[in-house]
Formats: structure tokens, sequence, C-alpha cells
């Protein structure tokens, strides 16, 4: 963390960072202008990448225990590319936007469209999936699928009749971004992510017992509809909010549970934590390289964490084949 | 005591199950045998409260199970499924230990670790604790699981009798697990257990049933003590195979022979 926080466009030394905390903390204005980097830049930006990080993999513990699928991450029900197509539309369409709606909304437009583009995406996914009270978990994937498809080419379709410097707002956008991080942001991410992640690791017995299976579960006295629902809320609710502030970042709430899980087994109660943790490092490391690569420019995030990230899960995949053969993990 | 009565359950216009009343005692091994498709597992299933859109009711304890929360039956009702796989792999004392879940809250307290160490022991499985549930073979994966299902109601519960549910439970068994299985559940039956098993093998049956079933297309065909019931024409009915019946020189108990 404090390497993420130290290295940058601008250096910033441990020294300026304690100076700038005790001043931030005595109500005084920072000394230099290092110390003003740290307290208005840098220093939410790290925290806000490490609780996207987090909420990324957490969800994708979640995603992956509710699908009982390995391959399932938190884009899958539609709510990443709900949030891309309403960004998108945004950029392309600010202009045609009434001025007061602009001006109520002011810098928080994009998130915002963003925000409510991934909440009716997964809605329309669950709505569609549901069928006489009961939500089958291959229906879900399936018409994710098709859900995903639609707002990609809608996503697409607004880049093709966008202007150059919109449609690379978009392409940016869809490759994530930390670099607008604010207080309010972190405030706004922080406080949905704290609650979430509390409520998350009361449903862990639950989601355990959902591994042997709907009706194994129902035995255990687990009411697995109720279960979905409650899940898909949470896990719609954190990650519209972080893609809506930092963009799509692929890749992390796919590898990380897979990490984790070949390190300290599936049990989700230890899992939920540790992804927490996990995710928020790795996001913040590959922060840190999508910053010091181009230097002083920066490479968006979402480069980062799949260019990484692929090749890592190649080769967990290898491993875990070699495990299977043994009669291991098998999914 | 387990009552059943006047149980009817259609998918479309199909009967699956037709006017079915009956009770399971505690104490007793009951053993359901039928045909494939003649309603066994939808018997089961009725019995044990997972399917709730049938007509007729099931008394536990002269208590209607509808009315029961999920949670509250879980203390004291067990069902072991037939082959449930998992979907990640696990330890198999966390398997197990899954059997406790609907005892404590949050973390596992004292008593659940004990309880999950003398099912374990009882089963043979104590060796197998650190394994993973994946890479077992399919009869191993059956005792665990039947030991996840036993650790959730190992202590008799204050309603006074539990209830434990078995379907096709020996199907990947080697002859000599079959048996020790059986005896479990038998051991298991004589502590105020309503026992209710699926079983395919006609002579385990007689051999450790006190009570037999026959479903034929939905409807109960026939039941009581197999020395009772059991005999060539109803087989014929049932199954419409033809058998011989002799006396088990050791047992005395009715052995089927194919003929």
């Amino acid at each position: 963390m404090v390497c993420a926080i130290a290295f940058g466009a601008v250096e910033i030394l441990p020294s300026d960072m304690f100076s700038a905390i005790q001043h931030f903390f005595q109500g005084k204005d920072p000394a230099n202008i290092y110390e003003g980097v740290f307290i208005q830049i840098r220093l939410p930006r790290v925290l806000l990448c490490a609780i996207t990080g987090a909420i990324l993999s957490v969800s994708g513990v979640l995603m992956q225990g509710l699908f009982r699928n390995p391959i399932v991450e938190p884009g899958l029900v539609g709510t990443s590319s709900g949030a891309a197509l309403g960004a998108s539309i945004v950029f392309v369409m600010a202009a045609k936007f009434s001025p007061e709606f602009k001006s109520f909304t002011g810098p928080f437009l994009v998130p915002l469209m963003a925000f409510f583009g991934a909440l009716a995406a997964t809605y329309v996914v669950y709505s569609l999936a549901k069928n006489a009270k009961r939500v089958s978990i291959m229906s879900l994937l399936l018409i994710g699928i098709a859900v995903n498809a639609v707002c990609l080419s809608g996503t697409g379709f607004m880049s093709y009749i966008a202007r150059d410097p919109q449609a690379r707002s978009i392409t940016f956008w869809n490759l994530g971004t930390l670099s607008g991080a604010s207080w309010l942001q972190v405030f706004i991410v922080g406080t949905v992510a704290t609650i979430i992640f509390i409520l998350s690791l009361r449903y862990s017995k639950q989601l355990n017992a959902l591994l042997l299976g709907e009706e194994e579960a129902t035995y255990l006295g687990v009411n697995p509809d109720k279960l979905k629902r409650r899940i898909m809320l949470l896990n719609t609710a954190m990650v519209s909010v972080a893609t809506a502030f930092v963009g799509v970042i692929s890749f992390m709430g796919l590898i990380v549970p897979h990490v984790l899980r070949l390190l300290i087994g599936s049990d989700n109660k230890r899992l939920l934590p540790a992804s927490m943790i996990l995710g928020a490092t790795l996001l913040t490391l590959a922060d840190m390289c999508a910053r010091l690569i181009l230097a002083p420019a920066e490479v968006p995030i979402g480069i980062i964490t799949s260019l990484v990230g692929a090749p890592i899960f190649i080769i967990l995949l290898k491993k875990f084949n070699l495990l299977q053969q043994k009669g291991g993990y098998n999914a | 005591m387990l009552n059943a009565k006047n149980i009817q359950y259609n998918i479309g216009k199909k009967h699956i199950l037709n006017d079915i009343s009956t009770e399971f005692n505690p104490g007793e091994f009951n053993m359901i045998l039928g045909p494939n498709g003649s309603g066994k597992s939808t018997f089961l299933k009725i019995f044990s409260g997972e399917i709730n859109d049938y007509s007729g009711s099931v008394l536990y304890n002269n208590k209607n199970i509808a009315s029961q929360k999920k949670e509250t039956l879980a203390k004291y009702r067990a069902v072991m499924s037939q082959q449930p796989e998992l979907s990640f792999p696990l330890m198999v004392d966390e398997v197990v230990m899954m059997g406790r879940y609907p005892h404590f809250n949050f973390n596992p307290k004292k008593k659940d670790f004990v309880i999950c160490d003398e099912v374990m022991e009882r089963m043979n499985l104590s060796s197998f604790k650190e394994r993973n549930y994946l890479t077992l073979s399919g009869g191993e994966k059956q005792r665990v699981q039947f030991a996840r299902v036993l650790a959730q109601i190992w202590e008799k519960p204050a309603e006074g009798i539990r209830y434990l549910f078995l379907d096709e439970p020996l199907t990947s068994l080697d002859i000599n697990y079959q048996q020790e299985f059986l005896q479990i559940a038998r051991e298991f039956a004589k502590k105020d257990t309503v026992l209710v098993a699926v079983m395919h093998d006609i002579n385990l049956a007689t051999q450790y049933g006190d009570k037999l079933f026959f479903l034929k297309q939905g409807k109960l065909i026939a039941h009581g003590r197999p020395k009772e019931i059991l005999n060539q024409a109803l087989i014929k009915v049932v199954f419409g195979v033809d058998i011989t019946i002799i006396e088990n020189p050791i047992t005395g108990a009715p052995l089927v022979i194919y003929t």
C-alpha cells in the first residue's frame, strides 16, 4: 500500500505522507505540493483501488458459489455490460441531455448512468430468468450471456456513431480507470462495500451448503430461492457502485477466487475475507503498474489486469488439469 | 410417528402418486421397493418436505410438516439423496460438518466437532478427514455423505423423534460396506428414529427391513412385514419378474431367487 502511494508520476516520500496526515488532522492546508498530491490524489486513488479490488473478488466468490460454477465472473449476469452501455450513452449523447439534468448530476452523470445501466441490465436478466417463482441457475447464465451481447452491441453502436474523442472515452472507460478518484467516491464505494461484506459473510454457511446442490441445501434448512435473491441483490449493488466509478475491470473477479481455492480450499467462510484481502492487494499492484509503465502517462488498469491475469489464469488451469487427473479439482 | 394421509401428486395430468395413505413407526426400518419410475423418490421427497405442492398431508408426530420452517425441520430430519455432488473441492471433515449447519449460527461449537468426530469414527472415516472429497471414489463419497446426514441428527432432538430418509443409499457400495451401512442405519432406527429407505435389492430389504412397502405406478400395492407379504405373485405383479422364495437357512428370512 505504502509503495503504491509512493510511486507514480510524482514520487512521494514517506516523511511527506506522514506530515501530510498530521497536517490533515490538524486541519491545516498541505505544506507542499507533495503533501497535496498525497492527500488529494494519491491516497483516495489507492483506497478506491483497494476497495474496488476487494469488491470484484468478493463478488466473484459470491457468484461462483451461487452458480456452483468456476467460470462465472461478476459481470456474467449483465452488471458490467449494462454499466458500460449506460456510460457510453452519456459519453455520446451528453450534449442532448437537458442542462437542468446535467447541472443536477454534475460530475456524477457518468457514474449515475452507469449505475442505472448496471441495475437495469441485471434486473432484466433476473426477471427473464424467473420462471414461476423459481430462478434456475442455468437460465440465469444463458439469459445473462444474451443480455450481455445486447448491451455489448449497444455499446458498440454508441462508439460507432461517436465522434473521435467520445469514442476514446468509451474505450478508456471499458478498460477501467481510477484516475478520477476523489474522497467522495472513496466514501460512497467504501460504505457500500463495508455493509455488503458484513452481510455476505453471514451467508457463507448457506453458500457452503449450496455446494451440495439446491436439494441438499434445502434439507439443511436453507431456502435456495431466497438465498439466490439475496446474493444477487448484494452482488449487483456492490458491483454496480464500483463499476460506476472506475469502469469495467475484467478478470479480477474470476481469478482471485480461483487462486484462493487452490491455496485455502473452498469454505466460503475463509474464502470471503481472504478474497477481500487478495483482491485489494492485487488491484493496488495492478494500478501501480498502470501508473508506472508509461509514466507520466497512464495505462488503463483493465489492460494490466487482463494482460497479467489471463496468463496466470491459464497457468492455473493447466495446474488444475493436473489435479483433475489425480481426481482432484473437477467442476 | 410419521403419518401420510391421502397423498396425491401430479405433474401435468400424469399421476405420480395416487392417493397414498400410510404410517411409519419409530424404531422400525422401512423399505420402499418398486420398479423404475414407480414414484419411490417422489414418495421420499414428499415425506421429507422437499416437495410441497401435493395434496393430502404429511404429519410428523401429529404436526403437519407444511406448517414447519425449513430451518426447524432440518434439526431433526435428514435426507440422503442419490449421488449428491460437490461443485468445489472441500475436505471430508468440512463436508461432514455441513450436517451440523442447522445447529449453529456462524462458528461450529465444540459439541459440533465432537459429534463429527464420533460419526466419522463410527463410519470408519477418521483417516479420511483431511482428504479432498472430490478425490474419493464413488463408494467413499457415499459413505461421507451418510456421515454428513447422520451428523445432522446425531443427537436426540427436543421433539423426541428423528426422521431419516435414504434414497438408494447402497448404489456404489461394495458388499462389505452395504452390510455395514445397513447395520448402522438399523442401529440408528432403534433409537427413536423413523427410518425410510428406497431400496433395489429385495434380499437386503428383507434381511434388514422391518416393513416393506411396494409401489407401482404411483400406487401403494402392498405393505407389511417381509414374511407376511412377500410372495411370488406380488413380485410378478410389481416387477413382472418370476421368482422363487426359499427360507434363508441362517437368518430364517425369506430369500428371493431369480428363476
